[in-house]
């Protein structure tokens, strides 16, 4: 998974920002008995396995998406590459692109909408019952992510009880209209795939989110209700802003493995409803045309680094703490 | 009273509070005038905090009634209140800088002015000049004085301020009772003050509630709860005590004469609280004169105790005795440092003399140590500090 690679960049671009203010530690006084090199024989590690499986293999990715060639001929890297492979690629497969970005933003905003009650729960009201439910919350990945998946083919099944619920409620009927699902059905919809997406990265939502309320001293609500705030004032006022490193980090870990997610798309939809994750499968293990797989991998990669990083440089405006 | 009062009268109404089974507030009631600095005193779990908190809307009551002025403020909601709360540890939002803090109560309810308001504030708590740092840059006498700024800029009616002073060093704190005590003046409000630190209440307090397990002690000026204790706990808590058992034998001419094993002790009748007989004969550590024995001098009407000299510790301004009593009881004397007499040494049998207007008695029933050291966090016994 290459996405992976490009969040922890991210997010350690994100925590050198909320903690820079504090001091850097750089001029603080050093240890006794360690050396000057110490801090970098302690980075050799980290650097060496970036540089050997994700450096690399990127740049051979990008390699790779400029071959000259064919499957039958064989394929071979000439100056100055074969550009024109990420040409064809955008024209045929831009609506897979559009679908997934519109797919993981859905799921980062359901994620985002049912992790923060769920967080804010577990930080300020569980009690005793905290790491219990933190243990809950991660639950789900003592099961395999496909199983886990797999099951959700059975409670959206035509006949499922919360399908014909749906049915008998109408809901199904305003979902159709809003065109994520057809009627009668939600299995092979695009909801059934955001609904996939939303469950499987739930816990990497609440997970930070969770983090940042709990550092908050619950006091300043108190505080902001004693200064003459509603409620709700307080919250947007307060507990939102404060929270705001944890909604950053939640949405990343949320958008950016659901954007290259193939697996949702797969099991819980159709071809025609599907991500760019399920292309780049099928370009590299069934077409095996490698170039236009490379190309939509960087494509992939290039869109959300640039999006992320529009993304944090808004968010940090708001003064992370 | 206050000349000028421009806060409001603060009513609490037979208020009790009870989590579960356990009674944090028992049957409170409590009369602070406008204008006044009231403290709350009390050893941690006795209900003060609690009650600060039904007075900000933070906590509802179980039963009773608050009132601000003429207003029933019982069930209103925080925001809703002419309250403000200076919170211990400050409470300062982290993500705003200190004019944004200073400024959040007058945003919220959409004030005019707000400039030029915080600049005036900010003068008055001396923070000019740090108006665009973050809290967290500041130190904690500066973050206590923006808890301050924060909460008076709204001019409340009552200002609560609950153990406001806890997390400053010593020197700090003692710079700050001064420093809160002109602000108070300046301002005119009424200050409530909640503390387990009884100098602090009684730097800056004009009158002290002392609470325990819920209810309240006593309740006057400083002066008169110190030198006029009603309970053992009172007598204990608000600097120390040395206490003897006896009996009342006489009472003439405005004074009982009590029974302390054999030795007759006069107490002024104004100061015998005890429904019985059987009292609790106490006396402040620092109204004890210290003589030795053999040309010790005693004036007319003098109470007088015979003791030895177990201990003796010189502090500086003062020395504390440890002493036995010839029955054997441990009684502390504070000896200012005027003329010190080479003869007080461990061992040597001196003659206790005091006044019988600085005697107190309390009833026998109660418990001759109750307030002594309850709370882990107070300072240690400061004798110096207790004397003065």
């Amino acid at each position: 998974m290459s996405g992976g690679a490009v969040v922890a960049t991210e997010l350690e671009q994100l925590d050198i920002r909320q903690h820079s203010p504090k001091g850097g530690g750089s001029t603080e006084a050093k240890a006794v008995g360690t050396s000057r090199w110490t801090p970098y024989a302690l980075l050799t590690p980290g650097f060496l396995w970036l540089a050997i499986f994700f450096v690399v293999p990127t740049i051979v990715l990008f390699f790779t998406s400029l071959y000259v060639g064919s499957l039958d001929q064989g394929y071979s890297f000439s100056f100055p590459g074969e550009w024109s492979t990420y040409v064809t690629a955008i024209q045929q497969y831009w609506p897979q692109f559009v679908r997934s970005f519109v797919f993981a933003g859905l799921a980062t905003v359901f994620c985002l909408l049912l992790a923060y009650p769920l967080a804010y729960f577990i930080a300020f009201r569980s009690g005793r019952w905290k790491a219990a439910m933190l243990v809950l919350v991660i639950a789900p990945f003592f099961t395999s992510f496909l199983i886990r998946t797999l099951a959700w083919r059975t409670i959206l099944a035509d006949d499922s009880i919360v399908v014909r619920t749906m049915n008998t409620l109408h809901i199904t009927d305003v979902l159709n209209a809003l065109g994520l699902t057809e009627p009668g059905r939600v299995l092979n919809t695009p909801l059934a795939v955001v609904l996939g997406l939303t469950y499987n990265f739930l816990p990497f939502m609440v997970l930070p989110l969770y983090a940042s309320l709990d550092r908050m001293d619950p006091r300043l609500v108190e505080a902001a209700q004693d200064l003459y705030s509603t409620p709700w004032t307080a919250f947007r006022k307060v507990t939102w802003r404060l929270s705001m490193p944890g909604v950053v980090a939640g949405t990343l870990l949320t958008f950016i493995p659901a954007a290259g997610d193939y697996i949702n798309a797969e099991l819980l939809g159709t071809p025609k409803v599907s991500m760019i994750g399920n292309v780049i499968q099928d370009q590299f293990f069934v077409v095996t045309d490698y170039p236009t797989a490379s190309a939509l991998s960087v494509m992939l990669m290039a869109v959300i680094v640039v999006m992320v990083m529009v993304y944090v440089r808004k968010a940090g405006t708001e003064e992370l703490v | 009273m206050s000349t000028t009062p421009r806060g409001a009268d603060l009513r609490i109404v037979n208020i009790t509070k009870r989590f579960g089974d356990f009674v944090a507030v028992d049957d409170l009631t409590l009369t602070i005038p406008s204008g006044s600095f009231f403290a709350l005193l009390g050893p941690s779990g006795c209900g003060k905090t609690t009650t600060l908190r039904m007075v900000a809307g933070l906590e509802e009551p179980t039963a009773g009634a608050i009132l601000i002025g003429d207003e029933d403020v019982t069930w209103n909601k925080p925001y809703k209140r002419p309250v403000n709360t200076v919170f211990q540890s400050y409470a300062l939002f982290p993500h705003l800088d200190i004019y944004e803090n200073v400024a959040f109560g007058l945003k919220r309810q959409g004030k005019k002015d707000i400039a030029s308001q915080v600049d005036a504030m900010l003068e008055l708590t001396e923070l000019t000049g740090l108006a665009r740092r973050k809290p967290q840059q500041l130190s904690g006498g500066q973050q206590q004085r923006v808890a301050l700024a924060r909460a008076l800029i709204n001019e409340p009616q009552v200002l609560l301020l609950d153990e406001p002073l806890g997390a400053l060093d010593l020197k700090l704190r003692r710079q700050m009772q001064l420093e809160l005590k002109r602000i108070q003046t300046e301002v005119g409000l009424t200050f409530v003050h909640v503390t387990h630190d009884q100098e602090e209440a009684m730097t800056m307090a004009d009158t002290i509630a002392v609470m325990n397990a819920g209810r309240v002690e006593q309740m006057g000026a400083p002066t008169d709860l110190y030198e006029n204790p009603m309970t053992t706990f009172v007598a204990n808590f608000l600097g120390q005590s040395n206490f003897f058992d006896g009996e009342i034998v006489e009472r003439a001419g405005g004074y009982a004469v009590v029974d302390v094993r054999g030795q007759r002790v006069g107490v002024p009748e104004s100061r015998v609280h005890s429904a019985g007989s059987s009292v609790h004969v106490g006396v402040r550590p620092e109204k004890l004169r210290i003589q030795f024995l053999d040309d010790a001098q005693v004036a007319d009407g003098e109470n007088r105790l015979e003791a030895t000299i177990t201990d003796s510790s010189f502090i500086g301004v003062s020395t504390q005795y440890l002493v036995d009593t010839v029955w054997g009881q441990e009684l502390t004397v504070f000896s200012q440092n005027i003329a010190r007499d080479a003869r007080l040494a461990n061992g040597a049998r001196v003659l206790l003399t005091w006044a019988p207007d600085h005697t107190f008695a309390l009833d026998a029933a109660q418990d001759v140590d109750a307030g002594v050291e309850i709370d882990e966090d107070a300072v240690a016994p400061d004798p110096v500090g207790a004397a003065s």
